[in-house]
């Protein structure tokens, strides 16, 4: 096995142990021909896919939906996020709920603007993060022998040179940057990581029986990856893409607070860079900085929770052990148990 | 060794991917970047000869040498040590600015990632060897930790401690009042050079730590329910054996093989985050080239800052290898 990333593979491998995957949803719902049984074994097949409604996934929900609403809604009813007619650096009040900037500018409506801005880059530059490591993931995993070797090689260069300064430099070279621009080096300097745990899973799946018998029916590869591969990495893929939304947001809160952001947009990062050269900490202007920064942790919060969801589906000793423990305690704790002291807690 | 030489040449391929791009980044991009410059530069004041030079030759334009000799001479130079002269500290070379920066990172963003490593393990460990009790609460909350950005953590801990309480300075690595010579090898210099960097070790190990806990949490967790645990288990081992040297060598291996991902946004973080105590780190070097397109100390520093990193890897490379033979043997 001619490959640098053996433990990544065999943690990975082992995270996802075969009963995860062993009801392709493409083939259970494929079958016409099956009784009524059948069809509802699938059916509670997909179910049991689906996270359990937790308060973990529930506070999650709330939270990204909540920031999301906030984005695309609040700004119809701010007033307009440049307008630098109010009295400068007022606190909270009534009229200014979060207060004002140095420059008059309504700290509310910009983080409404900002909410705005900051998704738009997360979500663009996460797709494009999704599409690349996906590319050269599954495909490396998938075909293997040199076309895995070059994928492989490119893969490990992009994840062991450092990111942001990488985008820094780029950023330097561009005069005027649209957010679009700032999303797009975000997204192609953010792919690598999650590229790695893709190919070791296509690789994995590749060996399954299902898949096997696909290939041998002749089926084309580009179907096998999209109809057998894919469905079966979803869990997978939409918690890398919850993280890539995550971290380019972070990054491009880190590029905006160096004054290397979209020239022309709001988001929270250039809401920052603000807060920063009006010396916002030196004044004590605490309702100008906190906002942004609380918002970007409030998201991540929530998305990590969604993740946090989806992380038991696609391995389900992380729920199954702690219920199991949690079991065994009860029944020692009734008195008919066979745990005694001095066992596994 | 094979799996050694697989990674040298990983490394090796990188780096001259790094230099590569440092070289063809400025000659691809649209417009002029050696010209916009040197227009800046002039709009400011009077702009020498050998500046004007400098620039071009960094930058490669307005010369008629065709890409592959300018190629060769960008790596002759770089092989003699040379990588050009600054433009904000005219006229101090590069790498005598680097050369004065790095330590102040690498003894920062070390330590630092060092401890947060160590505790986010045991820690890791530790809840996931409680799961199914009142600690599994505790793990979500390591993700809102990790989602907080390195420079806002940062602005919230010099706001609270450094300007409310005053415990702490706001800005620098030591007392320039009262070292105003630079740095000096004396005990008094290393306390103050301590006492400036608590405030950016502990944003930087809050921030971190989290990531390093909860991977190890997981991996604990799906480790323990593992044959060969119940196995030692029903041979009667003492628990605090299973825990130390049952579960948590295996579960630790993801967490050393995944270090690079890891480091690379502990690198990014700490680059802001200097900017925020003025840290005289190369976060603050790169910083202030930005600000001044001062392309020479940029590419400069992108290349050192990359090496390190690369540096880190092989170091975790070879710890892996150590510690699990596969790696060595199967690779």
């Amino acid at each position: 096995m001619p490959e640098p990333h053996t433990a990544v593979d065999e943690a990975v491998v082992d995270r996802t142990p075969a009963d995860t995957f062993a009801a392709p949803i493409g083939i259970t719902s494929a079958v016409p021909d099956t009784g009524r049984a059948e069809a509802e074994a699938a059916k509670r097949g997909i179910r049991r896919r689906m996270p359990k409604l937790t308060l973990k996934l529930a506070s999650g929900l709330v939270l990204v939906v909540g920031i999301t609403l906030f984005g695309i809604i609040a700004p119809f009813f701010t007033q307009s996020p440049t307008f630098s007619g109010n009295p400068s650096l007022q606190p909270p009040s009534a009229d200014h709920w979060l207060g004002t900037t140095k420059l008059g500018y309504d700290v509310f409506a910009q983080l409404a603007q900002g909410t705005r801005g900051s998704l738009l880059i997360g979500i663009v530059a996460g797709s494009i993060a999704l599409v690349l490591s996906v590319l050269f993931g599954v495909l490396a995993g998938y075909l293997g022998n040199w076309s895995d070797e070059i994928l492989s090689l490119v893969t490990n260069i992009m994840l062991v040179i450092p990111g942001l300064p990488l985008v820094m430099v780029i950023a330097t070279y561009v005069p005027g940057r649209s957010w679009l621009l700032v999303a797009i080096v975000l997204g192609i300097t953010a792919w690598a990581g999650p590229a790695v745990v893709l190919r070791a899973q296509s690789r994995s799946l590749r060996a399954r029986e299902y898949v096997a018998a696909s290939r041998v029916a002749g089926e084309r590869a580009h179907r096998v990856i999209l109809v057998e591969i894919l469905p079966n990495l979803l869990p997978l893929l939409t918690a890398q893409f919850l993280f890539a939304i995550i971290f380019a947001i972070l990054g491009e809160a880190g590029l905006s607070y160096l004054g290397l952001g979209p020239t022309g947009s709001i988001t929270w990062g250039t809401m920052l860079n603000d807060a920063q050269t009006g010396q916002a900490i030196g004044t004590g202007a605490w309702w100008w900085f906190v906002p942004p920064g609380l918002m970007i942790a409030l998201l991540g919060a929530g998305l990590s929770l969604i993740n946090f969801s989806i992380d038991e589906i696609i391995n389900p000793k992380l729920r199954i052990a702690p219920e199991y423990t949690r079991r065994v305690r009860k029944a020692a704790r009734e008195g008919r148990g066979v745990a005694v002291e001095g066992s596994i807690a | 060794m094979k799996f050694y030489a697989r990674r040298i040449t990983i490394y090796l391929v990188t780096l001259w991917a790094t230099i590569s791009l440092n070289f063809l980044l400025p000659r691809l991009m649209p417009g002029d970047p050696a010209e916009i410059l040197i227009a800046k530069m002039q709009r400011a004041g009077e702009v020498s000869e050998t500046t004007i030079r400098n620039i071009r030759l960094i930058l490669g334009s307005g010369s008629d040498v065709p890409l592959w000799e300018q190629y060769l001479g960008y790596w002759g130079r770089l092989l003699h040590g040379d990588l050009g002269i600054s433009v904000t500290k005219y006229p101090t070379p590069v790498t005598e600015l680097i050369a004065n920066a790095l330590p102040w990172t690498l003894v920062l963003v070390g330590l630092s990632t060092v401890i947060a490593f160590v505790l986010g393990i045991g820690i890791g460990a530790w809840v996931g060897w409680r799961r199914g009790t009142w600690v599994d609460h505790l793990v979500p909350g390591t993700t809102v930790l990790q989602s907080i950005p390195y420079f806002w953590l940062a602005l919230i801990l010099v706001a609270v401690f450094a300007v409310n309480l005053r415990w702490f300075p706001i800005f620098g690595g030591y007392d320039v009042f009262a070292f105003p010579s630079g740095p000096e090898p004396t005990l008094a210099f290393l306390s103050d050079a301590i006492y400036h960097g608590i405030l950016p070790a502990i944003t930087i190990v809050l921030s971190s730590v989290g990531g390093w806990l909860f991977g190890m949490r997981n991996m604990m967790v799906a480790t323990l329910s593992e044959d060969y645990i119940i196995t030692a288990e029903a041979k009667g081992l003492r628990p605090g054996r299973i825990l130390r040297a049952y579960a948590s060598r295996n579960a630790a291996i993801p967490s050393i093989a995944g270090f690079s991902i890891t480091l690379g946004f502990v690198v990014a973080g700490s680059i802001v985050m200097e900017q925020v105590f003025t840290y005289p780190g190369v976060g603050k070097l790169m910083f202030q080239a930005v600000q001044n397109n001062d392309y020479a100390l940029m590419q400069g520093v992108f290349l050192v800052i990359t090496i390190t990193v690369l540096a880190a890897n092989f170091l975790m490379d070879l710890v892996y290898g150590f510690i699990d033979p596969r790696a060595r043997h199967n690779a």
